[in-house]
């Protein structure tokens, strides 16, 4: 067997499209906060907790309506989505004008209460949701086992990724989106509604999270903790990436679960570390992130 | 005027006689009350303490028993500093329960230099009473030796000869798995290799892959909590067991497999010290804890949180003060116990509570008939066979002589 530094060849593939996997998770979430901060200014705490929002809505409407995953995967979002509405009205418009740190403290803050409401319901060790029928088993690919849920989560990923991509730089809605955070006053001044652009671009941001969390309730398990522990990791994939590139956080999403993978191989104690010393190096040398391109 | 005031000094005087006679107790329960171990001991736990406190009735009995409580957040330093300020400003007597056996290893330091009680219960770590017994812990609930010859022995007599660990990389993890491999090894078998992985870990496909390369026999899971929950989820969705591997779980609780669901779960031997459906008695302290905590219904953990409490306060009732931590902790290993969730039970001089151990298996979902109905028990295992011999702790801990 071909070894590859005292690896078996057939494992590190393996490992390395476990990392892929990872990655398109990572890439889904950081491309909701990427869109929110580039678009918006905001440093989106709250994005872990409306991830684990999106997952016990996925329960919910199993447990109490019978509604299939295929299903969730709609609903879900739209109900977080109509909460961001909520979140971004209430709350956020009036920190727009402030420094970035009224942000960050003010959706922290949303994100524990959030979380803490739902810890004091559903305890910690979460809830069961099991693989929808039709993503179940897997294939043999002779070097691993790929589990078919694993396979529509990378595809998923990468079409949604790609798709709010396009939107985004290659569409007359998205060129608006950009010219309005650039100069909110000329661009409104042209007649188009400022700020319920705003608020629907918050609404998508974390309507991609809950999208994630649904995604993610079959294999990882709903947990009131599940979006506080990879939010700083997403934090990290956006910093990385360059705080207000939107193709930035997708490939940096996929770029750190494959090193999260080979970390995982050759050293699995560093396996929660690794990113974050990545981020620190990143940092020290090109400030703005590696396809930042803001300050 | 004057008579006012010498019958008033005189009334103050019998009342202050009077509340010198009262002992007082304070008792701290130090649990993780928000991260991956908080359903298994965690806030549910104080409602243990409270029923224990409850049926000792300190008024019939003379005293006062106060409780307090704190999260240590899975962190040691946190941990062992609120033991010291409980201990030096707060005037607590005792601290109980503690899951995470990093922090346990750290508060007992702690309770042995101030003279205090350490009532263990959620901590698994052998150590705590073998290479680091002190003669202020009480060990009651259960520990990674008895785990390791409970499950492992099982698995092994049932042809599991080759085992690859999942192993959490701090004390606990360790400890589980260095018991385990020995009780593998003993019986002929042989440990292909392990894995570590960070605590409070929420994927673990790269590791169960790893597992799945070794083509060993058995994958032992020496993690708990949530990183259990975690992997036995993930491992059935790579098609593990399938594959005609089998998945050890050495340490699960009823609330795992309660988050897991039956379909999930089904077939996973457990060993355990308590179990809700064993006897009547059993069965009602679960229903009490059950009225206090919306429905959840407690683990091994809650109940051996309940038993040494209530022996604890029994103890300083016989010696007369909570003051001094190893005349209780002497005075509770004196007294044989026929402990009303555990059965027949000794206090030994290293600290471990010698019990009876159950080895249960998880039913299938058509053998379920509620939603905490979830256990079957296959065997019991008698106390002197459970715990780790007397003997063998000759080298280890200084209090078997």
């Amino acid at each position: 067997m071909v070894q590859i530094f005292g690896i078996p060849s057939a494992a590190l593939f393996g490992q390395l499209l476990i990392g892929l996997i990872n990655g398109s998770f990572y890439a889904l979430l950081s491309l909701g906060l990427a869109v929110i901060f580039g678009l918006l200014n905001i440093i989106n705490f709250a994005h872990g907790a409306l991830y684990m929002v999106g997952a016990f809505l996925a329960w919910m409407l199993l447990a109490y309506f019978g509604v299939s995953y295929w299903w969730a995967l709609l609903i879900a979002p739209l109900v977080v989505a109509l909460i961001g509405v909520a979140l971004e009205r209430c709350f956020l418009r009036w920190i727009y004008k402030l420094d970035h740190l009224y942000g960050l403290l003010l959706t922290f803050g949303l994100a524990l209460v959030i979380q803490g409401l739902f810890q004091n319901e559903y305890g910690s060790a979460g809830q069961p949701y099991v693989i929808p029928d039709g993503l179940q088993g897997g294939y043999a690919l002779g070097f691993m086992y790929l589990p078919v849920y694993r396979a529509w989560v990378v595809a998923a990923s990468v079409v949604v990724c790609f798709a709010t991509w396009l939107v985004i730089e290659r569409t007359k809605l998205g060129a608006y989106l950009r010219a309005a955070t650039e100069n909110p006053a000329l661009v409104q001044a042209f007649g188009i509604n400022v700020p319920r652009m705003i608020t629907l671009t918050y609404a998508f941001g974390v309507a991609l999270a809950a999208l994630g969390g649904v995604m993610a309730a079959p294999i990882y398990q709903v947990s009131p903790l599940m979006g506080s522990d990879l939010i700083i990791v997403v934090f990290a994939v956006v910093v990385i990436g360059g705080m207000g590139s939107i193709m930035g956080s997708i490939l940096t999403g996929f770029g750190l679960g494959v090193m999260e993978g080979l970390t995982k191989v050759f050293y699995p104690e560093a396996s929660s570390t690794v990113i974050f010393v990545i981020m620190a190096i990143v940092l020290l040398i090109k400030p703005a992130g590696l396809f930042g391109r803001r300050g | 005027m004057k008579k006012l005031l010498l019958l008033s000094a005189l009334a103050f005087g019998l009342g202050a006689a009077s509340a010198h006679a009262e002992i007082t107790v304070k008792i701290g329960d130090l649990s993780d009350m928000s991260s991956l171990y908080a359903d298994v001991s965690g806030p549910d736990g104080i409602s243990a303490v409270k029923l224990a406190v409850e049926d000792f009735d300190p008024a019939k009995n003379g005293m006062k028993v106060e409780i307090v409580s704190a999260d240590h957040q899975n962190k040691p330093d946190v941990g062992a500093g609120i033991a010291r300020q409980w201990y030096d400003v707060d005037h607590v007597d005792a601290i109980v329960d503690v899951p995470n056996s990093g922090v346990a290893l750290a508060v007992s330091q702690v309770t042995q230099e101030k003279n205090k009680v350490f009532l263990i219960s959620g901590a698994a770590s052998s150590d705590l009473t073998g290479s680091k017994c002190t003669p202020n812990n009480v060990h009651w609930t259960y520990d990674t030796w008895a785990l390791a010859h409970g499950t492992g022995g099982a698995i092994v007599a049932n042809g599991g000869k080759t085992w690859f660990f999942l192993t959490s990389d701090y004390a606990f993890g360790h400890a589980l798995e260095h018991d385990t491999a020995a009780v593998v090894e003993a019986a002929g078998g042989k440990v292909l290799g392990q894995v570590l992985h960070p605590l409070n870990t929420s994927d673990f496909s790269s590791f169960l892959l790893q597992a799945q390369a070794s083509k060993a026999q058995v994958i032992g899971l020496a993690n708990a909590g949530g990183d259990t929950i975690n992997s036995i989820k993930q491992a059935a969705e790579f098609g593990i067991v399938k594959g005609g591997q089998k998945l050890a779980g050495l340490l699960v609780f009823l609330s795992d497999v309660h988050a897991l669901g039956l379909q999930t779960a089904q077939g996973l031997t457990i060993t355990t010290a308590y179990y809700w459906d064993l006897n009547d008695k059993t069965r009602k302290f679960a229903e009490r804890m059950a009225a206090m905590n919306h429905g959840k219904y407690p683990t091994m953990i809650m109940a051996g949180i309940y038993s040494e409490t209530l022996h604890y306060l029994e103890a300083v009732k016989r010696v007369g003060s909570a003051a001094d931590g190893r005349k209780v902790v002497d005075s509770m290993k004196s007294v044989t116990y026929e402990d009303p969730l555990f059965g027949p039970t000794v206090l030994r001089v290293d600290g471990t509570a010698e019990h009876a151990m159950y080895l249960v298996e998880v039913k299938k979902p058509s053998e379920s008939k509620g939603p905490y109905d979830l256990f079957k028990v296959v065997a019991k295992i008698p106390p002197d066979k459970a715990f780790r011999p007397l003997a063998d702790e000759k080298g280890m801990c200084p209090l078997v002589k």
